[in-house]
């Protein structure tokens, strides 16, 4: 018990020393892995660095600001807008790249702060057990015996449409999936030893949560990660389309192809772009999910 | 059949917390900004906004046993005199919204259990993998591209179908089928997949289990294996996902029903947070609330019926 107790300090004095060295088999493990991967999830790969790289050089990319009225309405393809403009005169094609921005972006940051909110309290419930885990429990099972949709559609008629209100509460909503998934594959690691001996040694929660837990259950929380992202992604772009995401004159797939629908009953494509881009992205992560999801069970085996 | 209805108890308050975390210019939002102090108080005082949250809550669950969802805001601030009540906004297109997911579910069932049994029985080959990928495709695109892209395709390129989903009173069973048409096929294409998948999955999980084998080795056909010996106990997963869907389809067919303009409650639904119609958010919440507790519930319900070790527990 006393020669338990005291191998983790010892391994957390040896860590910082060792880390260069990790590190750098890290770099070449990882490079190792992905010339391994599967055609689908270097697709999957490629096309999200696209979006990414289309998301942080908005401005340098689009010919046009997203707000400019630079022509007349629904102009054809060709010419000086490669991929015309849109109901009020707008370049469709830079709409298309500050879009990847605004859409992206949104999505990404929902995520991000469902996932903060979502694992830390599926962790401290985990950990502490007794009447905190009840009481946070039970109230995201309430939350989630609404529909997701139809639940932010409530809140957004209460609290009105910004954008702050729009990432708070997708996020807030979206945290009950988190805190779900954190919380079980987290039970499985808190019965280990050494979160025992960690307890004993006087750690505090957040300590125990960071160094002892989350390491362990990185991998599926990663995952989980791509999935949410895609599906917080949809959400939006689903609210925008009815009008009640991100509203104009913000350049944002969903609002665009509502505002563009028209077209379609004429054979005009353009306002498939829009959801184009949402769909692809979104097969995209998947594969990646997918190929992460296989190679980290694999691993295991 | 008693945590199903606690949870629609909470959620009720829930919903009904919507109204008392109203911001203050909520009237003036209404009655736009010319109103004046006395008309803001006369509109708080008709729709109950000056009374204690509680005994709104109450008025309104006791009104709601009733069948009474209360009054559109919409419409109390109006002089007219022209009052419209929620349940009869809700009654009618409720109906209708029944009968586009009906028509969807009676389609997708059958049609993922077929895929999904068929996909278990020729895995891993060339039909599989590519009922794999386009139901990834159809999962991961937004429904509204799917929808626009069968409009594109069946309604402007080859007129075939028509694009918007208009039904009136007067038409007949088979002219209501044609219209909707789109919309329930768009609604297939969403919950099919997973459906599907998770079948598949079910099934396949099975298939390593020794009473496979056992069957397999005393000369058993392929399908008669998935069909008679891998699918009775594949049922409690299967039935769960297939609940889930029908859930989704609640969700989803709000998307679905303002693509085609179809006048369903999803719709309904969407203009009345527009116009930030509390009332009529509210009722159409919990309809929608209402109908994906029950299905869950149901789920839970064959799962355990499906399940003689459950169905007797010691």
């Amino acid at each position: 018990m006393t020669d338990n107790a005291q191998t983790p300090p010892e391994n957390i004095l040896v860590a910082p020393v060792e880390a260069p060295i990790r590190r750098r088999g890290k770099a070449t493990r990882l490079w190792r892995n992905l010339r391994k991967a599967p055609a689908s999830a270097w697709f999957g790969l490629i096309v999200i660095a696209i979006y990414v790289i289309t998301a942080v050089f908005a401005p340098l990319l689009a010919p046009h600001s997203e707000t400019e009225l630079v022509g007349g309405a629904f102009e054809p393809w060709g010419g000086q807008f490669i991929l015309g403009t849109d109901q009020l005169g707008r370049d469709m094609l830079s709409r298309m790249i500050y879009g990847a921005r605004n859409s992206v972006g949104i999505a990404f940051m929902t995520t991000m702060l469902s996932f903060v909110m979502g694992s830390a309290l599926g962790l401290a419930a985990a950990i502490s057990g007794r009447w905190i885990d009840q009481v946070l429990s039970r109230s995201v099972d309430v939350l989630m015996s609404i529909p997701q949709l139809i639940f932010a559609l409530v809140l957004l008629s209460i609290l009105g449409s910004s954008i702050t209100n729009l990432i708070l509460i997708i996020a807030v909503l979206d945290s009950t999936r988190v805190f779900r998934l954190s919380r079980s594959v987290a039970q499985g690691v808190v019965v280990m030893d050494y979160v025992e001996a960690a307890r004993l040694r006087g750690e505090k929660l957040p300590w125990i949560m960071r160094r002892e837990i989350l390491p362990n259950i990185m991998a599926p929380l990663v995952a989980e990660f791509g999935l949410r992202f895609c599906f917080v992604f949809l959400t939006i772009s689903a609210l925008s389309f009815l009008g009640l995401g991100i509203q104009p004159p913000t350049a944002d797939w969903g609002s665009m192809v509502r505002d563009n629908a028209a077209l379609i009953t004429y054979g005009d494509v353009t306002p498939l772009l829009p959801a184009g881009a949402i769909a692809l992205l979104t097969v995209a992560m998947n594969f990646v999910v997918d190929w992460f999801l296989h190679k980290t069970s694999g691993l295991r085996e | 059949m008693g945590l199903g209805i606690a949870t629609l108890f909470v959620v009720s308050i829930i919903i009904s917390l919507a109204i008392q975390m109203l911001p203050g210019d909520f009237a003036k939002a209404i009655l736009g900004q010319s109103a004046t102090p006395e008309t803001v108080a006369a509109f708080q005082h008709e729709v109950g906004l000056d009374r204690s949250p509680v005994v709104r809550y109450f008025e309104w669950v006791g009104g709601m046993l009733r069948g009474d969802f209360g009054e559109s805001y919409a419409s109390a601030g109006s002089l007219a005199g022209h009052r419209r009540m929620v349940a009869e906004m809700i009654e009618p297109r409720l109906l209708n919204t029944l009968f586009l997911a009906g028509a969807a579910a009676l389609i997708a069932v059958p049609l993922a259990l077929f895929l999904g049994v068929m996909a278990a029985l020729y895995r891993n080959s060339f039909f599989d993998r590519a009922v794999n990928v386009v139901s990834l495709t159809s999962i991961s695109s937004p429904e509204f591209f799917l929808a626009y892209i069968l409009i594109m395709f069946l309604a402007v390129k080859f007129p075939i179908f028509v694009s918007l989903a208009s039904i009136t009173p007067g038409m007949s069973f088979l002219d209501r089928l044609y219209a909707i048409a789109l919309p329930t096929l768009t609604l297939v294409l969403v919950i099919v997949a997973q459906m599907m998948r998770m079948t598949r999955a079910a099934i396949i999980n099975l298939l390593a289990s020794p009473y496979i084998e056992m069957s397999r080795l005393k000369g058993a056909k392929p399908l008669q294996i998935i069909v008679r010996h891998a699918l009775p106990n594949a049922w409690a997963p299967i039935v769960n996902v297939i609940a889930l869907n029908l859930a989704y389809l609640v969700v989803g067919v709000v998307i679905v029903e303002v693509v085609f303009t179809y006048p369903g409650i999803g719709q309904l639904m969407v203009d009345a947070v527009s116009k930030r119609d509390l009332p009529v958010v509210q009722g159409c919440a919990l309809v929608f609330a209402m109908t994906y507790i029950l299905l869950n519930l149901l789920a839970d319900i064959v799962t355990i019926i499906s399940n003689p070790r459950l169905l007797h527990p010691r």
